[in-house]
């Protein structure tokens, strides 16, 4: 549940940097997603196509304040998306470092708390420090969402034990998986861990074929969901033969 | 009066932030706007008046991650 909403899918899908419109509405119907994001930008070429796009697909869009530095910034993008889009959700990016993409903890706590308490349904992009986790939570927010490593890495989830954490610290809370994803293995594999949706971009946008793309993550993110829910087998050092020792042949 | 669209110079004969939006032919209903780096609301835009210098920003939704 994602501020009330239940989703069946638990892929949310970027729409930058695909080679073409009619790429980016196929891939978005290949992920079955239901939850796309979008930015605010100065019109550029392609614009009215992309008004399209998102009006066909069918899906909730879930704005970002992507390239944002300051809370201010933030503040503002989130206050002119929500208008344009019609919905409350944003998708809180504050940018600490151009090189990393790292978020801005301080600002951004500080912009959820704005944000929050005009009933803005924040949805921030953190790291998997606990104590900023709550930080969030004390400002309003109800979904978190960390990284897996830095945006547009593709290197997957690079602190395990630390998403681990969170995840067990937060019990209860929706935690998305957001940035850093290259492959739909890396995405089972948060599923598997126990979080609620996968938050990817690049790794479909800048496959050889998007579309292909698109549809291998759909299906790795429902695998993982489905591993997760069915309870994965405890692991154990040694071996466990499978095979039942009783009613074996003596043969020696 | 010169002010700054969306980072460029430019000249208008607008007074207000909905008249400029009028002058430039943009779509009103499908743009969000600040000035000055405050977020305007689309029903105070015919009452927000352009000053010398003032940096409005008109954005349109556009492709994100």
């Amino acid at each position: 549940m994602f501020y009330g909403i239940d989703l069946t899918s638990r892929l949310m899908l970027g729409t930058a940097g695909y080679p073409s419109p009619a790429v980016l509405r196929a891939a978005i119907a290949a992920a079955g997603a239901e939850v796309i994001t979008v930015s605010l930008r100065r019109e550029g070429a392609g614009g009215g196509a992309f008004r399209d796009i998102l009006r066909e697909s069918g899906c909730r869009t879930l704005p970002n304040t992507a390239g944002c530095h300051t809370a201010r910034e933030a503040v503002t993008t989130a206050r002119m998306a929500r208008e344009l889009f019609g919905t409350s959700w944003i998708k809180l990016e504050v940018i600490g470092h151009a090189d990393t993409l790292q978020p801005d903890p301080f600002a951004l706590v500080e912009a959820a708390r704005i944000l929050c308490a005009e009933g803005f349904e924040v949805f921030p992009y953190t790291t998997e420090d606990l104590i900023l986790g709550e930080k969030l939570v004390e400002a309003g927010c109800r979904v978190l969402m960390p990284w897996g490593a830095p945006i547009g890495s593709g290197q997957g989830l690079q602190n395990r034990a630390g998403l681990r954490r969170m995840r067990g610290h937060f019990d209860g809370l929706p935690l998305v998986v957001d940035a850093g994803i290259g492959a739909p293995s890396q995405a089972a594999e948060a599923m598997e861990m126990g979080f609620d949706g996968v938050l990817l971009n690049t790794a479909v946008a800048a496959a050889r074929d998007p579309v292909g793309m698109a549809r291998a993550f759909g299906k790795a993110v429902a695998a993982g969901r489905a591993a997760h829910d069915a309870g994965l087998m405890p692991k154990r050092d040694m071996a466990v033969a499978s095979t039942p020792v009783f009613g074996m042949a003596a043969l020696s | 009066m010169r002010i700054d669209l969306n980072g460029a110079p430019v000249e208008t004969a607008a007074a207000t932030l909905a008249a400029l939006i009028e002058e430039r032919g943009l779509d009103a209903a499908a743009v969000a706007t600040a000035m000055n780096g405050a977020f305007v609301p689309r029903p105070l835009r015919d009452r927000t008046a352009l000053t010398e210098g003032a940096r409005i920003e008109v954005l349109s939704p556009m492709q994100g991650g």
